[in-house]
């Protein structure tokens, strides 16, 4: 099988990638999904709040899938299910090939001039957080609760503790509760919450949950099934101190410890990854190290709403359209680097290609810690070309900045782009 | 005159607002701790009117292992979340069921109703 554009995924990002290529002139695109139906991990979040930025209005999550598996359907696009992808390698004469295999076709490839990763991430497991105890039932990463829950009808338990604060740990709180459980509270490692604000509210405030900051479980207790957990403060350095143990008894540990990016096919395929995403290093146009491989979504870096996500992979899909037309522009001069200055995690882009920008560059960001009223810089070489006052800057939050193409151009050989967080505190040191 | 404490939603600062206020008198709201207009705002509704959207699952009585998801079409008081969720445990609908499809009219007394989420095949 031959294909212009395979996109590996059929989530939010896979799903916009792929009306983006088409709409762009290459209808030969093709959805490879291991689930049984599209729509990707937006199926179990049934909670509202997706799609204000793209549609003006509150839907659930399989509600906003359902607008782009629609785009899809009209288009024709093929989308071939129940199919995982097992390998990814470039192609001797140009291109890649895709290894996959479904119970219907059994193994094959198929030969794509591009590719557009599109696999989103997975929740960082129990055995990345190294708690001591046994390995009783009981245990569930926050996301697994949520399929038993919210598609399948189960309960995975009635008396609950959950460690972490990010938002799936903070919706399932709610959600548990609303079917019943007693959910005892909300253990966060970090003295703030990763969460949104909003959730705190209504899925924690609103059920009067605690949300037990600086602290994290030092012990599970039950061999067959979860009997308790004990949690115990932390002190700066995240060490538990002694002394402060508490034992909650319950039948059920939810972890919503972080979401990690699924790279494991952008590696077989030899794409350059950066140690701190977990995710592709791209340039401008969300193209990897790999000429014609574009990653996009929650593989490349986990977003905090799916606006951004459709956004993203809106982008990706267009310029895999240009690369399979041959109308990427020029941009073979070298490329500029991207740094990360005081408080910035990482960027996306990691690099650009000034020939190949339209107008701006958009680079989205975050922050390692949270920051009241600081200024978001943007240097390029030693100058400083943007100064934006924010009230707050925090971790739980994406942040953006646009760079003028003109601005980049007119930069001297060898500088760099560095993005920094400044407070008046450090600015008056 | 009550106080209650609340944090604001509309931004990342989650301002910690402290509200004083007679209850059932809007004109008597007072908000401290904000520190623009949208939290004034925010905990004016809250100790006055608080609403909520409410979603969830229904049995599908022709499915197993698979459940719906349902929402009400619009928000509803905040006080009458539980009967909602309650409510939701007896109902059942059949397959095939569509976005949008109503399963139940005025539910619950709240003037909205629940609502088919995800196509149900």
């Amino acid at each position: 099988m031959n294909t212009k554009i395979a996109i590996i995924g059929g989530g939010p990002a896979g799903l916009a990638a792929a009306v983006s290529a088409y709409d762009a002139g290459v209808k030969d695109v093709v959805i490879l999904e291991r689930d049984d139906k599209l729509g990707g991990i937006l199926n179990q979040c049934i909670h509202n709040g997706f799609g204000l930025h793209t549609f003006k209005e509150e839907l659930t999550g399989p509600e906003y899938a359902e607008r782009f598996i629609e785009k899809v359907r009209e288009r024709n696009i093929e989308c071939l299910l129940k199919t995982i992808v097992v390998d990814l390698s470039e192609s001797q004469g140009g291109g890649v090939t895709v290894t996959a295999m479904s119970a219907e076709k059994g193994m094959f490839e198929i030969q794509a001039e591009a590719v557009v990763l599109a696999m989103g991430c997975r929740e960082r497991p129990r055995g990345a957080l190294n708690t001591p105890g046994y390995r009783p039932a009981g245990i569930y990463s926050a996301g697994t609760a949520q399929r038993y829950v919210n598609i399948e009808g189960k309960m995975p338990g009635h008396e609950v503790v959950i460690l972490g604060s990010g938002d799936i740990g903070l919706i399932m709180a709610r959600r548990m509760t609303l079917e019943g459980a007693h959910v005892k509270a909300v253990a966060e490692l970090m003295p703030y919450s990763g969460g949104l604000k909003r959730n705190i509210v209504q899925c924690l405030d609103d059920f009067d949950i605690p949300l037990k900051l600086s602290t994290t479980v030092t012990d599970i207790k039950g061999k067959d099934r979860v009997e308790s957990v004990v949690l115990s403060k932390v002190d700066e350095k995240n060490n538990p101190i002694p002394g402060t143990e508490e034992e909650i008894p319950c039948d059920t540990l939810l972890l919503s410890c972080g979401l990690l990016p699924e790279n494991e096919l952008s590696s077989m395929l030899g794409v350059d990854l950066s140690p701190v995403t977990g995710g592709a290093r791209v340039d401008e146009s969300l193209e990897t190290s790999i000429p014609g491989v574009f990653a996009c979504g929650n593989v490349l870096h986990v977003h905090d709403l799916v606006d951004y996500v459709s956004g993203e992979a809106t982008e990706a899909g267009k310029h895999a359209a240009e690369y399979v037309l041959g109308k990427t522009p020029a941009g073979e001069e070298a490329s500029i680097a991207l740094e990360t200055g005081n408080g910035v995690r990482y960027t996306v882009p990691s690099f650009v290609r000034p020939g190949r920008l339209e107008n701006f560059l958009t680079v989205r960001f975050r922050v390692g810690n949270v920051y009241k009223n600081p200024e978001i810089c943007v240097y390029l070489g030693d100058k400083c070309l943007q100064r934006r006052k924010k009230q707050i800057c925090a971790p739980g939050e994406m942040e953006q900045v646009m760079i003028k193409k003109s601005d980049i151009e007119a930069m001297a050989p060898g500088e760099t782009i560095r993005i920094a967080i400044e407070t008046e505190q450090e600015a008056a040191q | 005159m009550e106080t209650k404490n609340l944090t604001c939603i509309g931004c990342p600062m989650g301002c910690a607002l402290t509200v004083t206020y007679e209850p059932g008198n809007r004109e008597s709201v007072k908000v401290t701790g904000n520190t623009c207009k949208k939290g004034e705002l925010y905990a004016i509704d809250e100790v006055t009117n608080p609403t909520r959207i409410v979603t969830g699952t229904v049995r599908v009585s022709n499915r197993k292992n698979l459940v719906a998801s349902v929402k009400t079409k619009d928000v509803i008081p905040k006080s009458k979340i539980f009967d909602v969720a309650h409510e939701l445990m007896k109902i059942s609908v059949e397959a095939p069921a569509k976005i949008g499809d109503v399963v139940v009219k005025d539910i619950c007394g709240t003037g909205s109703d629940l609502i088919i989420t995800r196509n149900v095949e």
